[in-house]
C-alpha cells in the first residue's frame, strides 16, 4: 500500500492517454454489464408469481392448440394435486395493437385459490368483481398506464375470439385492482387484466368447451415431476396429448425457442474484449517502453525485480478495475432503461459480479507482458538505451 | 497547397510501419466495431428478407376479419368457396380458381443443435399449391400425395430440425407422417415450414375450417377489385392483404428490435473505438513531433499537416472497416439461424451481409476515423516549431 502514490503518479504520467484508455475500458464494461444482465434475464426466467409447487399443462404440440375442458376434472382426481384452474389466451389489446393487454379469462375461485400466496385483492374489490358479470380485475400499473379508474367501461380487442355477433371487441367494467404480494414480482403482472371465464366461454362464437392451458398446484413440491408424469399419462394416446411441466420450465421453453440469445451476446462481448485487450495492452506496452530509464533508476535505488513487476501489474490492475467499476456502475444505472425494452423479465443485478472478475483478468493479461519486460531490464542496458 | 498535402501525407504514411503497434490499435478497434455492427444488422436483413421479400404483389392472403395472423384466423369451407369466385383471381386451363386454402398448425420437432423441442409450422395446403406458388421447387424426393400422411419439408427447416430427410418418418398426433421431399421457395418463410395436404392436416387436427386462403391474382392491379369484392360481401367478414404487406407487418417487430440492439451496441463500441483512435493518433503525432516541426520549419503550411494526420487516421479506419466487414461476411454470411416468429412457430433465416450493410459499416469506420483524427490533427497543426525542435 505504501507504493500506491508511486503507482498513482505513474498512471497519470501521460494524462490524455490514461484518460482515453480509461474511458474506453469504461465503455466496454458498460456494454458488458448491460449485455450480461440481459443474458442473465434470458437464461434465468423468473418463475413469476409461481413457485416450485406450480405445474402447467398444455397441449403437447403447442400452447396455441386447445385442450378439452373435461381434462380439468380428470387432473383434479390425480393424487397430490391440490388445486386446478384453467385459462385461455385472449390475445388482447386496448385501442391499438401496440397496447398489449395480458387479458386472461379466469375461473375466480380456483384461480385465486391456486395463487392465494401470490396475489392480493381487497375483500371489497373482490366482492365487486364477483358480482359484476362483465367485471375486470386490473393490475394497478396497467390502470395507471391507460388512465383507467374503477367503474370505467373499457373495450378490449381480441385478435382471436369473436363474439356471437361477430365482433372482436369485448367490453368490460373495471371492478377493482389486484397486485402481487411480493413487490419484486410486480413487473410480471404489469399488463394483467383478469375477467370472468364464464362470460368468455358463453360469449365466444367458437371453441366453446375448450381451454388454452391448465395450471395445477401440488401439495408436495418434491412430488411435482411425478405428478406431471401422471397427468400426461392420463391423456397419452388421446387426440389431445398433454405436456405438463413446472411453470419455470414453461417460461424457459419459450425463451429457448427465441434462439440462442446467449450466443449472440457472448459473440459481441468476445469482439468487444478482444478489441479492448488490444487497445489497453498497447497503451501499457507503450507506457512501459517510454519509462525504461525510470525503471533503471528504480532498480538502481534498490527495487528488486519482483517489486518492479508488482508495480507495473498494480498499475495495470488499477487502470482496468477502476474503469471497470465505473462502467459497471453505469450499466447498473442503465438497468431500468433495459427493463423497459424487456417487459416482464427480471434483471438480476447479481449478473454484474462476473464483470469484476473479468476486469481483474483483463488487468493481468494486459499488465503481464510489459511487467515482465520491466522486470527483466538490466540496469546498465536500460540506462544506456533510452528507448 | 495540394502538392504540399501530398508530400506531407506521403511522408507520414511512409513512416506508418515504424508506428505499427499504435496504428494497429485503430485498425483492430474499428474492425471490431464494424464486424459487430454488420453481423447484427445482417441478422435483421436476413429476417426481413425471409419474411418481407417472400411474398408476391399479385398474390393475396385472406384472413378472418380482425385476425392479425394466420394462427388466430378461421375461415369456413363456404367462405373459401366464396373467395374462389371473387373477381380478379387467376384461373387455370380448366377454369378453376388458383386458390390455396390453408390450415396452419404447429408440431414439435427437436432442434439439431440443442435437441430441445421447437414449434415448427405444419401447413396444410390446397391442391393447386404449385400453381399458386410457382416459386416452390422440390429439390430432393417427391411431392406429397393428398389423403395420405405425407409431407414435404422446407430446406431451412431441414437444416435446423431433426429427421427431415426424405424417407424419414415423424410421429405426431398419434400418427406417422412420412417426409417425401425437400423444397425451396425463394428463401421465404415457407422454407421454415412443413407442407402437407390441407384435408389430411384438417382430419389429423380435428379442425373443419381453414386458417387462410392464398389467391393468385391475374395481375398486381387486380388486387383492389378482388379486395373490394370480398370486403363488401355481407356474407363474409374477412381481411384481404397483399402478401408482401402481410409479411412485412409480421416481421416489423423483430427486425426493428434487431436494428435497435445492433445500432445501440455499435454506438457504444464506436465511442470506445474513438477513444482508442484518439490515443493512437495523439501518440503518432507525438512520435512524429520532430518530423512535423521540421516540415513546418522548411515551409509546409499548417493545413497540409492537419490534413495529412486526418488522412492517416481515415486510411487506418478504412482499413479497419474493410477488415471488420470482411470478417462479418466470412463468418456469418449465409449462416442459418432460427427464432420464434409471430405465430409461435420457428422461422428459419439466414444472416445476409448485403452491400448496403458493408457500406454502412465503412461509413461508420470513416466517421470514427474523422472524429478520432481531428483533435490530434489540430494539435499537430498548432505545434510550436521552436519548442518541438528544442525538445528533440
Amino acid at each position: 500500500m505504501k507504493y500506491f502514490p508511486l503507482v498513482w503518479a505513474t498512471l497519470w504520467r501521460k494524462k490524455t492517454r490514461t484518460i482515453f484508455t480509461l474511458l474506453s475500458v469504461v465503455v466496454a464494461f458498460l456494454l458488458f454489464g448491460v449485455l450480461e444482465t440481459v443474458d442473465y434475464a434470458f437464461s434465468h426466467p423468473s418463475g413469476g408469481a409461481t413457485g416450485a409447487d406450480k405445474l402447467v399443462t398444455m397441449n403437447k404440440y403447442s400452447i396455441t392448440l386447445p385442450l378439452p375442458f373435461a381434462d380439468v376434472q380428470q387432473i383434479r382426481s390425480v393424487p397430490g394435486v391440490e388445486e386446478v384452474t384453467w385459462l385461455t389466451w385472449f390475445g388482447g389489446y386496448y385501442q391499438e395493437s401496440k397496447n398489449f393487454v395480458f387479458a386472461l379469462p379466469i375461473d375466480i375461485d380456483t384461480y385465486f385459490n391456486l395463487h392465494k400466496d401470490e396475489l392480493i385483492v381487497s375483500d371489497a374489490e373482490m366482492r365487486a368483481f364477483r358480482d359484476t358479470r362483465t367485471g375486470g380485475l386490473v393490475n394497478a400499473a396497467l390502470m395507471k398506464k391507460f388512465g383507467w379508474k374503477v367503474g370505467d367501461k373499457v373495450p378490449l380487442h381480441s385478435t382471436i375470439w369473436t363474439q356471437k355477433n361477430g365482433s372482436l371487441d369485448w367490453t368490460f367494467d373495471i371492478a377493482g385492482t389486484f397486485d402481487a404480494k411480493d413487490p419484486t414480482q410486480a413487473s410480471q403482472l404489469a399488463s394483467s387484466f383478469l375477467f370472468h371465464y364464464e362470460l368468455f366461454d358463453e360469449g365466444r362464437s367458437f371453441g366453446k368447451g375448450n381451454v388454452g392451458w391448465i395450471e395445477e398446484r401440488v401439495t408436495d413440491p418434491s412430488q411435482a415431476s411425478d405428478i406431471a408424469n401422471r397427468i400426461d399419462a392420463l391423456f397419452a394416446n388421446s387426440p389431445d396429448e398433454t405436456k405438463t411441466q413446472p411453470s419455470k420450465d414453461f417460461a424457459m421453453a419459450f425463451i429457448k425457442q427465441l434462439g440462442d440469445v446467449g450466443f449472440v451476446l457472448r459473440a459481441i462481448l468476445g469482439a468487444v474484449f478482444f478489441t479492448l485487450l488490444f487497445l489497453t495492452g498497447n497503451t501499457m506496452m507503450q507506457s512501459v517502453r517510454e519509462r525504461v530509464p525510470e525503471f533503471a533508476v528504480l532498480k538502481t535505488l534498490g527495487f528488486g525485480d519482483a517489486a518492479v513487476l508488482g508495480l507495473v501489474m498494480a498499475e495495470s490492475l488499477l487502470l482496468c478495475v477502476a474503469a471497470a467499476l465505473v462502467g459497471l456502475a453505469l450499466s447498473f444505472a442503465a438497468i431500468p432503461i433495459v427493463k423497459m425494452g424487456l417487459q416482464g423479465m427480471e434483471l438480476s443485478r447479481g449478473a454484474l459480479l462476473p464483470g469484476i472478475g473479468v476486469a481483474v483478468l483483463l488487468g493481468v493479461i494486459v499488465g503481464l507482458p510489459p511487467a515482465l519486460r520491466a522486470m527483466r531490464l538490466t540496469i546498465v542496458d536500460a540506462l544506456a538505451d533510452k528507448r | 497547397m495540394f502538392k504540399q498535402f501530398w508530400a506531407v501525407s506521403l511522408m507520414s504514411l511512409q513512416t506508418l510501419p515504424q508506428r505499427l503497434g499504435a496504428s494497429s490499435v485503430i485498425v483492430v478497434g474499428i474492425a471490431g466495431v464494424v464486424a459487430v455492427l454488420v453481423s447484427v444488422l445482417a441478422m435483421g436483413a436476413g429476417f426481413r428478407h425471409t419474411l418481407a421479400d417472400g411474398g408476391r404483389a399479385d398474390r393475396a392472403i385472406v384472413l378472418r376479419g380482425g385476425s392479425d395472423a394466420e394462427l388466430s384466423s378461421n375461415l369456413t369451407r363456404s367462405d373459401v368457396d366464396t373467395i374462389g369466385n371473387a373477381p380478379g383471381i387467376a384461373k387455370d386451363a380448366e377454369g378453376k380458381a388458383l386458390l390455396s386454402n390453408e390450415l396452419v398448425t404447429v408440431v414439435n420437432i427437436p432442434k439439431i443443435d440443442t435437441g430441445s423441442d421447437a414449434n415448427v409450422t405444419l401447413r396444410g395446403v390446397g391442391l393447386r399449391l404449385t400453381q399458386v406458388r410457382p416459386e416452390l421447387t422440390i429439390t430432393a424426393g417427391r411431392m406429397f400425395q393428398p389423403a395420405v400422411r405425407e409431407l414435404i419439408a422446407g430446406v431451412g427447416a431441414t437444416k435446423q430440425f431433426r429427421g427431415l430427410t426424405p424417407g424419414s418418418v415423424l410421429h405426431f398426433r398419434n400418427a406417422d407422417w412420412t417426409v417425401t421431399g425437400v423444397f425451396t421457395s425463394n428463401g421465404d418463410i415457407h422454407e421454415s415450414e412443413l407442407l402437407a395436404d390441407v384435408d389430411t392436416v384438417g382430419s389429423a387436427t380435428q379442425r373443419s375450417g381453414y386458417s387462410s386462403a392464398i389467391a393468385l391474382l391475374t395481375s398486381a392491379a387486380a388486387f383492389t377489385e378482388f379486395k373490394d369484392a370480398l370486403t363488401t360481401d355481407p356474407q363474409l367478414k374477412v381481411d384481404v392483404q397483399r402478401e408482401p404487406d402481410y409479411y412485412a407487418a409480421q416481421s416489423k417487430g423483430l427486425s426493428k428490435a434487431i436494428n435497435v440492439v445492433g445500432n445501440t451496441v455499435a454506438v457504444i463500441m464506436a465511442i470506445g473505438a474513438v477513444f482508442g483512435a484518439l490515443n493512437s493518433m495523439y501518440s503518432a503525432v507525438a512520435a512524429r513531433g520532430m518530423e512535423i516541426a521540421t516540415q513546418r520549419a522548411i515551409g509546409f503550411g499548417a493545413l497540409p499537416v492537419l490534413l495529412s494526420v486526418m488522412l492517416e487516421a481515415v486510411t487506418l479506419s478504412l482499413l479497419g472497416g474493410l477488415i471488420g466487414a470482411a470478417l462479418a461476411w466470412m463468418m456469418f454470411n449465409g449462416h442459418s439461424v432460427s427464432t420464434l416468429g409471430g405465430a409461435f412457430a420457428q422461422v428459419v433465416f439466414k444472416l445476409t451481409v448485403t452491400r448496403t450493410l458493408i457500406i454502412t459499416g465503412i461509413v461508420w469506420a470513416c466517421i470514427i476515423g474523422v472524429v478520432g483524427g481531428l483533435f490530434p490533427a489540430l494539435r499537430a497543426a498548432r505545434l510550436s516549431v521552436a519548442e518541438a525542435l528544442r525538445a528533440a
